[in-house]
């Protein structure tokens, strides 16, 4: 089985370690992971602010780059919807948009591959930290990942996991919301930090690191003590890695 | 047409206020916690409430997919009932009907039954400059009536008040409020039933609207609490009801389905105090004049939006605004128009047009989060046409800076060469910022930083990182 | 061009990309229950009429006139004019007919009605304006309406009931007292139509 990562544009740019963390991990694993560098963007940004023309072309590169591979992985839920309920309709009736179709089947958000196609939940990470995980709002109504990032971070040895409080009520990141509708994005995110508070939590996770740009960055901002890490970087820690 | 109110702002400058508003905050926050438990309650009884959404969305797209037919039958129905049914193309023209009605009759006042339809025609103002007073007896509009204001939400108009404000408009608005009036809710609904009761046992024309009607059989419903729906539908001479083109069944047994769906989703009970359904005229029981005006109203031009249409479904329960945490925060008033929250996102520029500034910036108030459409009893998916009306937002109305950044986002996404030296270039300013994060922003950037923190680009990219450590290529 | 004629030509208009044919064409998935509980149906009524703070009393058929007196003593009472005379028996009541007018109907203290039928899954009790149930203004402007239900006129669950109800008869159905949520959430009992609902139901 060929797999892809697709690291995400917002992690190539600002969160490497999100990528060098699915690496390490599905290396850890068995699994070779091969890094197409044609690779760019979803069109998530383009698709979901009204300009689908302009999304188009980014799509269909996503198609071309990522079809000799029998899995794509994405450390994103959003991209990963994206991809595979979107990208269908973005091409839909134009020139060989079976083939966009049949790449969108083969992409995974990082949990869903672990969870059901290398039938994995614990993958052997070490990560001894008080935790409380979000469902990106992608994650739970687009792709219906269900719980299978809590699996996964419950099988994490040292891990103390605490349920976040009203967990499915969206952060406020939205996208382009969190700029245009700044007040009411930052509303919302006062609200789920003060949910995060009450854990007791040191550090936020989520699937999504779009989400935890916009949470992390009012829990520095308000120096509240607690970080956010996205879920595949717990899961790559380990003893020998150093788990931070 | 009056969809939107005149002169008000685009979404976010409106909700920005709305936000700071404490109490709007804590009663709105209240309210819709408490009613979204409730329906999870009842709709957590029934372990058919899949079935019983789909079977709704299905009636309701089948009346829609074949409008004409089914209101030509409903015209015919309820004229052999004896109801006499006009046609309005818009606002005006509905208006124009009631108070034509209303002067045949000499009558200088009507007393109305909540009706969203109504208000979206602004009836009231019309009636007004008419010469004929619009009494509201629902006891929200009421309030909202006398406080000379708009109403916040579908459902509960005047959640954004609080005991003591009510109080002090029923003093200051109502001529024949008693004088000790506390702020007990009790007290003040007394108050309003002992004002609204003079008013009902004297009037002789209502208007209202309808929750459905039913073209098998000619039968108008109306689902409410109060019990000032069936003082309007049963005391006074002549009856008429405005009702929005989208609201007709096709048959009787289809109100099994909604009148399960609706209460359960709106008040979160198992059935509302009180529903009444007639058929035209009942001799001896109720008006002996009943006028039926089937309004279209922007309604055929949703209508014809072939992604779009699905929001005609809309039985108007506000589920939706009790799940939205945007709504929750902004409150009814920043959406501008007589439909808040998620629906009023879709509808109102569906209804209306994209030109407007208000209705442009509509589909962009919401995360698409998607809880709307878990929410919506006949499922209406909010969020895929929040995204249609976004593609076509943006043609509608040019958004220069906006759209130049995206035009020179797409370039440079759309090649691997010119986004490879963008990250590096972004890499390089990140190194200006030693401590990780960026505490100040200019320009739009300024939107992010003025509450949040934002991440420093990082020094190498992912795929240098890769093409450093693995060499080139997978 | 009417009004009429403009409307359903832009209905046609908009609906161009609907393939012509009749709407049964399109099959509802009717998949929903008929019914959410078997079992002691008229007890789930007595029960669910109750949560909404509406009286509740079980008689049987023979003391079902004690009760209505219990109920309505000492009251001045309208009774739609078909009421079994055992029922009135001992009350000041006064049939509608000549028909009260509206002030008169405000000086009444009680009504006193049968019901179409009762529907046990959401408490809620049907009035058709048919046998002892009279017309709509005779249970909505007295402050108190005393209900006599029937043990065999409970059904299961709504679509029963629809079904069995007349779409042509003027229909009310009552699901407890008038109540209002408009003042901060906080449910008050008795706006308009009767405060108190007392339903005597027959087992």
């Amino acid at each position: 089985m060929r797999v892809a990562l697709f690291v995400t544009c917002l992690n190539d740019a600002l969160y490497p370690g999100t990528g060098k963390a699915v690496v390490t991990l599905l290396e850890r694993l068995g699994v070779e992971v091969e890094f197409p560098l044609d690779q760019t963007c979803c069109g998530q940004m383009h698709f979901n602010t009204g300009y689908r023309a302009a999304c188009e072309p980014l799509v269909r590169g996503f198609a071309e780059t990522f079809a000799p591979y029998d899995a794509v992985v994405v450390p994103s839920a959003s991209c990963a919807g994206m991809a595979r309920h979107f990208h269908p309709q973005v091409v839909a009736g134009g020139n060989a948009s079976w083939r966009v179709s049949d790449v969108a089947t083969r992409v995974y958000e990082l949990s869903e591959f672990l969870v059901d196609v290398l039938e994995v939940t614990d993958v052997g990470a070490y990560y001894p930290h008080r935790v409380t995980y979000h469902p990106t709002c992608h994650s739970l109504r687009v792709l219906g990942v269900g719980d299978r990032p809590l699996r996964l971070l419950r099988a994490v040895r040292g891990l103390d996991l605490v349920e976040l409080p009203e967990a499915e009520q969206c952060c406020g990141f939205g996208g382009t919301f969190a700029v245009k509708n700044a007040d009411v994005s930052v509303a919302m995110g006062a609200d789920k930090i003060a949910y995060v508070h009450e854990t007791g939590a040191e550090v936020l996770t989520a699937a999504d690191n779009s989400c935890l740009m916009h949470l992390g960055g009012m829990l520095s901002r308000l120096r509240t003590g607690v970080r956010t890490v996205h879920l595949a970087e717990i899961l790559a820690a380990t003893e020998e890695a150093g788990a931070a | 047409m009056t969809a939107t109110y005149l002169g008000m702002p685009a979404f976010p400058v409106a909700a920005r206020a709305a936000v700071a508003d404490t109490q709007l905050r804590r009663n709105l926050g209240h309210a819709t916690a408490t009613i979204r438990a409730k329906r999870a309650a009842v709709v957590g009884e029934l372990d058919d409430w899949e079935e019983l959404r789909l079977a709704g969305a299905a009636i309701k797209d089948r009346t829609l997919r074949h409008l004409d037919h089914y209101l030509e039958q409903l015209e015919t129905s309820l004229t052999a009932r004896g109801a006499t049914v006009h046609w309005a193309v818009d606002a005006a023209a509905a208006n124009a009907v009631v108070a034509e009605v209303a002067k045949a009759h000499g009558a200088s006042e009507v007393v109305k039954i909540k009706s969203m339809a109504t208000q979206e025609i602004g009836l009231n103002e019309a009636l007004e400059a008419e010469g004929i007073a619009a009494y509201e007896t629902d006891l929200a509009e009421l309030i909202v009536q006398l406080g000379e204001d708009k109403p916040s939400h579908i459902l509960v108009p005047a959640i954004h008040r609080n005991r003591a404000e009510i109080r002090e408009i029923f003093l200051r608005a109502m001529p024949d409020a008693p004088q000790g009036l506390t702020d007990r809710p009790a007290d003040l609904a007394a108050a309003a039933r002992a004002h609204l009761r003079r008013r009902f046992l004297s009037a002789r024309v209502a208007v209202s609207g309808a929750n459905f009607a039913v073209a098998e059989t000619g039968t108008l419903t109306i689902v409410e609490s109060e019990g000032n729906g069936r003082m309007c539908l049963t005391l006074p001479e002549v009856l008429v009801c405005v009702v929005g083109i989208e609201k007709v069944l096709p048959t009787w047994q289809d109100l099994e389905v909604f009148l399960q769906l609706l209460p359960r989703s709106s008040t979160g009970e198992r059935m509302n105090p009180y529903t009444s359904t007639w058929s035209g005229v009942t001799p001896g029981d109720g008006p002996r004049e009943v006028h039926v005006i089937l309004l279209d109203n922007g309604r055929t031009r949703a209508l014809a939006d072939t992604v779009g249409r699905q929001a005609l479904r809309c039985i108007r329960c506000s589920a939706c605004l009790n799940v939205c945490p945007v709504y929750e925060r902004a409150g009814g008033h920043a959406y501008g128009s007589v439909y808040p929250g998620p629906i009023g996102a879709i509808l109102t520029p569906l209804l209306g047009g994209l030109t407007g500034e208000l209705e442009n910036s509509l589909p962009y108030a919401s995360t698409l989060c998607g809880a709307c459409f878990e929410a919506c009893p006949v499922r209406i998916d909010i969020p895929e046409v929040l995204l249609h009306l976004r593609s076509k937002a943006v043609t509608a109305k040019r958004h220069p800076a906006q759209d130049a950044a995206m035009r020179t986002a797409a370039v440079v996404m759309r090649s691997p060469r010119l986004w490879s030296r963008a990250l590096r270039l972004a890499g390089v300013t990140g190194r200006l910022f030693r401590r990780g994060r960026i505490r100040r922003l200019p320009g739009p950037g300024a939107a992010w930083t003025d509450a949040r923190d934002a991440p420093v680009p990082a020094r190498e990219s992912f795929r240098d990182w890769w093409t450093r450590t693995r060499g080139s290529g997978s | 061009m009417t009004a009429r004629d403009e409307i359903l030509g832009r209905v046609r208009a908009a609906l161009a990309d609907v393939p012509g044919g009749s709407p049964d064409d399109e099959p509802v998935p009717r998949d929903y229950r008929r019914t959410h509980h078997d079992g002691d149906l008229v007890a789930l009524f007595a029960e669910r009429v109750a949560d909404y703070r509406a009286v509740v009393r079980s008689v049987s058929a023979d003391g079902l006139a004690a009760a209505i007196a219990d109920e309505l003593a000492g009251q001045r009472v309208v009774v739609p004019v078909d009421v079994p005379q055992t029922w009135t028996d001992g009350l000041d009541a006064r049939r509608d007919e000549p028909p009260l007018s509206v002030e008169e109907l405000d000086a009444v203290d009680a009504v006193l009605t049968g019901c179409a039928l009762g529907i046990a899954e959401t408490g809620t009790i049907v009035l058709d304006a048919g046998t002892a149930q009279g017309r709509r203004a005779l249970t909505l402007v007295p402050d108190r309406h005393v209900c006599v239900v029937r043990a065999d006129q409970v059904v299961a669950d709504v679509p029963g009931a629809v079904a069995a109800l007349d779409p042509v008869r003027p229909l009310t159905w009552i699901s407890g007292p008038s109540a209002t949520s408009d003042i901060e959430l906080q449910r008050v009992e008795g706006v308009h139509g009767p405060r108190t609902l007392i339903v005597l139901l027959v087992t």
